[in-house]
This record gives C-alpha cells, sequence and structure tokens, in this order.
C-alpha cells in the first residue's frame, strides 16, 4: 500500500494534493468485491457530503455504494470505468482511481485513518 | 459422509478447495467454493476450454423396483415410463397446487432402477415428496446423497479430458445420457448433461472415491488450461444458457408453463399425477406472467428483485441479472404480464432510482457452437 494516502473504514483511500484529494478504493476492498463490472460515479460538479453514498460499485455478484470520505466538489470522475471497470482489480491506487474532489473542509482529513490503522482494520477482516 | 462443522455441510473436497484457494461460502447448509481466480475468468474458461465444479452438495434419490417408473409418473410432472435405459430428462415435482417445488433430473440406470437429482436447497423436501407419494407402490427409495459425490466437467475440451479417464465411452454418450463404468478406477456414473450450456460430463462416484477422481481430472485437465470453478461462475453461465434457477425463476407460486417450461409437463400420459388438476387448469387458463429475457439497452445491470415497468405499470419483477461475460452486456431473466413479454418489446427495469430500457429477447442469451 502507497505511504502518501489516507484511508477509511469503508476502504477508501484518498490522495491529498493541495485542495485536491482523489480518491479511490483499496486492494482489500476490490479483493472482497471480487470482479467489477460497473462503476456509477457522481457528475462533475455534484457536492459531497462526507459519509453519503455517493456511487455504486457492481461486481458479477453484488452491488456496492461507494462513500464520500470527504465533503467537497467533484471536479472530475474517472471516465476510463465506464469502459473498462476491471482497472478497480488491477490497479486500485492507479489506473483505478474513481474520482478528484475539491476539499471544502481540509479538518476532515485528520479523522482519515492512517496506513498503520487501515492495515489493523483489515487484519481484523 | 458429509461432515457437519459449526452446522454446515462439508463436501469432500473440502481440502482441495482450501489447497486451491477456493472462497468459500455457505449454499444450502453447505460449504462451497464461490470462486477460485475469479469469477470471470473461470467463467471464460469453461466457455473457451472446460471447467471442473464441485457439486457434491446436491441431491440423489435411487428409486427401485417394479413400480419405478410408474411411481415416478405419479410423481413427478414428466413421463419416466418412456424413458430408455441410459437415458435422462428434465423434470420438475410440482405441488397438488401446480406450483413448483424443484427442478431436476432423472436418470434411468436399468428397467426397474432411476436416479433423480435434486437441487441441494430442496433436496430434503424432493425426497420427502417422493416418499409420500410412492407409497403404495412397488419401489424402494435409497436417499444416496450424503454419500454420494458429484464432480461436472464442462466446456468444449470435457470430451477430450475425461475420455482417457473412464471405460465408458464418450463419443457413443449422447447429450442427456448415461453410462455405467469407472472414472479413474473408481465405479462411477456418467451422464452427458450440464448446467452451463456447454458440452460436458456430470459424474457420481462414492465419496470416498471424490478426491481421487478430482485430482484424476484436475492433472488430465491442467495441460489443456482445466481450471476449477465455483458457483459464482455457474450462475453467470447458467444465466447465459438460459436456464431457470430454482429459488429465482421457480418457485412454489409459479407453473411450469409460465416459466415457459410447459414442455416438461406430460399432460397425455397415463394415470393421475401430483398437480395433474391444477396443471391442466393452468394450461387450459394460460400464464399469469411469463418467463422473458432481457438485454439491459442502457447503463446498468439488472439484479433479482429489481423492478420491470413497461411506461408508467409495473409489469413485473426481475428474477435473475448479471454483466453477461460472453456478451459483455447486462442481461436478465424476469416474469412481465403476457401482453409485455412479446420479443421486441422495450420495457424498463428500476435500477436505483433510474429507469433503464430493456429489450425483450428470446431465451437463450448464449448457445454453443461445438
Amino acid at each position: 500500500m502507497a505511504q502518501d494516502l489516507r484511508y477509511t473504514k469503508e476502504h477508501e483511500w484518498v490522495r491529498v494534493e493541495g485542495d485536491l484529494a482523489t480518491v479511490g478504493i483499496t486492494d482489500y476492498a476490490a479483493e472482497q468485491l471480487g470482479d467489477i463490472v460497473f462503476v456509477e460515479l457522481p457528475d462533475t460538479g455534484r457536492a459531497l457530503v462526507r459519509a453519503d453514498a455517493v456511487g455504486v460499485i457492481e461486481s458479477v455478484k453484488a452491488v456496492s455504494d461507494l462513500f464520500a470520505p470527504i465533503s467537497g466538489e467533484v471536479v472530475e470522475a474517472n471516465a476510463e470505468l465506464a469502459a473498462s471497470p476491471e482497472l478497480v482489480n488491477s490497479d486500485p491506487f492507479g489506473k483505478g482511481w474513481m474520482l478528484r474532489v475539491r476539499i471544502s473542509d481540509p479538518s476532515q482529513l485528520d479523522a482519515l485513518l492512517d496506513k498503520a490503522a487501515y492495515e489493523d482494520l483489515t487484519r481484523e477482516g | 459422509m458429509a461432515q457437519a462443522h459449526g452446522g454446515l455441510y462439508a463436501t469432500p473436497l473440502a481440502d482441495r478447495h482450501a489447497g486451491l484457494g477456493a472462497r468459500m461460502i455457505e449454499f444450502a447448509g453447505w460449504s462451497m467454493p464461490v470462486q477460485y481466480a475469479g469469477i470471470l475468468e473461470e467463467h471464460r474458461a469453461v466457455r473457451t476450454r472446460a471447467g471442473l465444479f464441485d457439486l457434491s452438495h446436491m441431491g440423489e434419490l435411487y428409486l427401485d423396483g417394479p413400480d419405478a417408473a410408474k411411481a415416478l409418473a405419479y410423481a413427478l410432472v414428466s413421463d419416466p415410463t418412456t424413458l430408455k435405459v441410459g437415458r435422462a430428462q428434465y423434470s420438475m415435482s410440482c405441488f397438488a397446487g401446480g406450483g413448483v417445488l424443484d427442478d431436476l433430473i432423472v436418470y434411468r440406470l436399468a428397467e426397474e432402477r432411476f436416479m433423480v437429482v435434486a437441487n441441494a436447497s430442496n433436496a430434503a423436501a424432493v425426497s420427502d415428496a417422493l416418499v409420500e407419494r410412492i407409497a403404495g407402490f412397488k419401489v424402494i427409495l435409497d436417499d444416496r446423497s450424503l454419500a454420494t459425490a458429484l464432480i461436472a466437467i464442462q466446456g468444449p475440451l470435457s470430451l477430450q479430458v475425461l475420455a482417457p479417464l473412464t471405460d465408458v465411452v464418450l463419443d457413443d454418450l449422447r447429450n442427456y445420457a448415461v453410462g455405467e463404468g469407472s472414472v479413474a478406477g473408481k465405479p462411477a456414473l456418467v451422464a452427458r448433461t450440464g448446467y452451463t450450456g456447454e458440452d460436458g460430463f456430470e459424474i457420481f462416484v462414492d465419496v470416498a472415491s471424490a478426491g481421487r477422481v478430482w485430482d484424476a481430472l484436475m492433472d488430465a485437465g491442467r495441460p489443456a488450461g482445466v481450471v476449477p470453478v465455483g458457483l459464482g461462475a455457474r450462475d453467470t453461465l447458467r444465466l447465459e444458457a438460459g436456464m431457470p434457477l430454482y429459488g429465482n425463476e421457480l418457485g412454489p407460486d409459479t407453473t411450469p408453463y409460465e416459466a415457459g417450461l410447459g414442455r416438461v409437463v406430460k399432460l397425455t400420459k397415463e394415470g393421475d399425477f401430483v398437480g395433474r388438476a391444477a396443471l391442466e387448469k393452468a394450461e387450459a387458463d394460460g400464464p399469469r406472467k411469463k418467463l422473458v429475457g432481457l438485454a439491459l439497452r442502457g447503463r446498468g445491470i439488472a439484479r433479482h428483485g429489481y423492478e420491470l415497468f413497461a411506461g408508467d405499470r409495473r409489469t413485473g419483477v426481475v428474477t435473475s441479472g448479471t454483466l453477461s461475460p460472453t456478451l459483455g452486456e447486462p442481461i436478465a431473466m424476469a416474469y412481465a404480464a403476457p401482453s409485455d413479454a412479446e420479443p421486441g418489446t422495450i420495457l424498463e427495469v428500476k435500477i436505483r432510482d433510474q429507469r433503464v430500457p430493456a429489450q425483450v429477447v428470446a431465451l437463450p442469451f448464449y448457445r454453443r457452437t461445438t
């Protein structure tokens, strides 16, 4: 797992660069879901509220929610996932990224888990 | 015999699945592999090469006696009296009210010996119903479900992988035929039946022989790219092949006619059978709903339980749905009002808060060319 990331209990990762955050789901989540066949993401411009279900990630057998790890405005959704949802399985931290969000409340970043805390979580799970 | 661990049965191949890194789930009271390498990869392997399935959770019920055929003709909707020795037929056990208790396959092993294979989820119910229904006939029911392992090999390479391991002459085994002999040196029934839409064989052996047979098939199949396949891909394969799943397309509130399986009900056979009066009426009245295939024409995957609309009118419900690995598009089966069931009709599936167009298409979605 990359060092510069923060995580949520719902297995999202967040990479912060200035006032922008890139969001995806972790390899642990992708592994749990199995082959991902469909990803539904919020449109550019959509306002996200932390902890809301803002998108859907579907595997062959199941439908899962994507939760907003932080509040902010969607500046870009990964258009490649429409044609290639399997990128989430093959490269969850890279090409499988889901959203770029303009952070509206930087203090929310403090509430995210660091790598060690997330690893503890997945070890127990 | 299968062991119960914390309430779940384990098949005799549990250690093989563990060694293969299978993800196990609970299914019908059994611990079963849902996937190994992944559902899409396993699905594609079956369509292009072959896959091995552990189906030991299914029920195997033997009926022996001079009245075996007549007893089954009374208990089931099909006519096993017309089945030749060494042949099998798809059938159903129905309730007196005409609803489906289980769909199953009946194999005639001898003039007076049949094997009925039932879904794992209904094995006990099928057995109980048979016990009741065969009373008074000269026949004995032997439920050998827990003593029998079932391994299936399905896919275009099935014959070439299995043939060297068995003395049953597979080239002489037609579709829906069954032979007795051995596989990997173990006594076995070999049937040319399956639930994937591909060529393939279902191999019935004693639980003590299961490991040896599985290992032999894995070893023989490895150079050909044969892989183990779990229940996840079993479901996507049968859905593409337009085959019903009990609990989704079939159940106590559905008649065979509504599921498009009227041809299985032999109303012209001699004598009464369980459900006759209700099924005669159902056939005469026409279906209240019809099973249709749906090809989604917008973005979204239709799933079991999603509602189906014709304009503003709710017309039915999705019974099974997924992203078809072979077609690369979302497909589904659903019940719709008969007037909305014509192929070509555009309906809408309610996926979360959106209505996504879906076109009624004839089943199956996929037919093999080999």
